[in-house]
């Protein structure tokens, strides 16, 4: 399978401390990829790198054979969507918050993005602060849907989540990336998510990969057994 | 016409309020006693050091290029502190500088331009105080409350930034927000004006015994160039700073939230 993104000796330091140290390392093209790794290994800062929000202080990434730096910021983030740990919903309703993200979108491309992330048409009218956690999110990755993106960058979304919403957006997610070949980088430290969702495996270990590979070899299941052993420690 | 002597009995008897915001201040713990003492005695040091000055500005034959350094001493110095109001904000002192230099010009050109005010030392230094002084609270305000929305909305920016708004884009609605929160206070004192408070320069020129009718003449266009100079300064220093916090390739900088 072609590599969406090639990490080659990255570093990401922020006030002289490192973050990433020489990171090297692919995402593979339609794939779902799960980043893992303990609280402050670099997940969340990997992720970031893959839609510019961040940059990297030394080495170099490419996305889709492509030197990230050299592609247009605004044009790579519409390709490279990304969803946030707390699902962030500006005021107003759903409709409001889907055409900030494609403000020409019709009302059949508004609905066919809410079908995509299981929500009905009633929820085009509802205001965005009286959905619960689970359908803010979901919202907000119909939202990001909207640009219609080639990678969904999933960070932790469903770390503020109970477990049943937690299960319906996996399922979404994972619905989307059968039905129409968006490749996913889905960053967690739940051993059970990591087990359900991961057919591409980073595992992330102070900053430095530990694994990565396909997500069932030995190699995978000792790195996240190194992984919930320093969770135990921690 | 007031004879304009305050004995020290007369300033010590002011100070009975202050007395009593630092009992307000004591009383509910608001921390504040520190603050106001120190803006008291800064006030009067202040105070005395400016009516020195001004006495030398204002000996006959004085040239007004001594007023007009003043004036600069004065740009300089407010611009000093927009920047350590909001020190996140790269470059923010020369930006300070040139919006207040450049509004402080185009006001002080329509006054004198116009003969609103003679051009003399007695006009110069008090008109661009009021000028300057003004622009300075919104100026600070502006850059404070930019940063303080970038800091606080920090996700959603993120989060416009992400479906690829550019940083203009996605800064627009804090920005407004900030904006209008700069602008508030000196739209409300024109609003008020007359109704609630009598502003310094008309209040000046009747204690001093201009007619009341002319008074008020100069003190609207005295406000209109101070709302117009506030509005500029603001809008210059608020947008100037939005562009200063985000990087060229649209992504926010790390901000710190400032200490209460």
């Amino acid at each position: 399978m072609p590599n969406l993104f090639e990490f080659a000796d990255v570093y990401v330091a922020v006030d002289d401390a490192s973050v990433l140290s020489g990171i090297t390392t692919t995402i593979p093209d339609r794939d779902l990829t799960v980043v893992a790794g303990v609280s402050g290994s670099g997940k969340t800062s990997l992720l970031r790198l893959c839609n510019r929000l961040d940059v990297p202080t030394a080495g170099t990434i490419r996305f889709d054979g492509q030197d990230l730096l050299s592609i247009d910021p605004q044009q790579l983030r519409r390709r490279v969507g990304m969803v946030f740990q707390r699902p962030v919903l500006f005021g107003g309703t759903v409709r409001d918050n889907l055409l900030v993200a494609a403000p020409e979108a019709t009302e059949t491309k508004m609905l066919a993005a809410l079908a995509d992330v299981e929500l009905d048409i009633e929820f085009l009218d509802r205001i965005g602060d009286d959905l619960s956690g689970g359908e803010a999110q979901r919202v907000c990755l119909a939202r990001t849907l909207m640009c219609e993106p080639e990678v969904l960058l999933m960070d932790e979304p469903t770390a503020s989540l109970h477990q049943a919403a937690a299960r319906t957006l996996e399922s979404t997610v994972s619905k989307l990336r059968g039905d129409a070949g968006v490749s996913i980088v889905w960053v967690t430290h739940d051993l059970g998510q990591i087990e359900r969702l991961a057919e591409h495996l980073i595992v992330l270990e102070e900053g430095r990969v530990l694994y990565t590979g396909r997500a069932d070899t030995d190699g995978a299941k000792d790195a996240l057994a190194t992984l919930s052993t320093g969770a135990e420690d921690r | 016409m007031i004879d304009g002597d305050v004995n020290a009995i007369g300033l010590a008897t002011s100070l009975i309020l202050v007395g009593i915001a630092l009992a307000v201040s004591m009383g509910q713990q608001l921390r504040l006693e520190k603050q106001l003492i120190w803006a008291t005695a800064r006030a009067f040091v202040q105070l005395i050091v400016m009516g020195f000055v001004l006495a030398w500005l204002l000996q006959p034959g004085r040239s007004t290029v001594y007023s007009w350094t003043w004036i600069v001493g004065m740009v300089v110095f407010a611009a000093w502190t927009v920047r350590n109001r909001a020190p996140e904000v790269p470059g923010l002192f020369p930006m300070a500088v040139a919006a207040l230099a450049a509004s402080t010009l185009t006001t002080m050109g329509v006054i004198f331009g116009l003969g609103i005010f003679p051009m003399e030392a007695r006009a110069i230094v008090p008109l661009g105080g009021m000028m300057i002084g003004n622009s300075l609270s919104g100026t600070v305000l502006a850059a404070r409350r930019v940063t303080d929305e970038l800091t606080e909305k920090r996700a959603e920016v993120e989060a416009r930034l992400a479906l690829g708004h550019s940083s203009r884009r996605a800064g627009r609605p804090y920005v407004r927000a900030a904006m209008r929160t700069a602008l508030t206070p000196q739209i409300e004192s024109t609003k008020a004006v007359g109704l609630v408070f009598l502003p310094g320069a008309m209040t000046g020129l009747i204690l001093a015994g201009v007619d009341p009718v002319d008074a008020v003449l100069v003190q609207a266009a005295i406000m209109y160039l101070i709302l117009g100079a506030v509005a500029t300064t603001s809008v210059v220093v608020g947008l100037g700073s939005i562009r200063q916090l985000f990087t060229t390739d649209h992504r926010l900088t790390r901000l710190t939230r400032s200490a209460d």
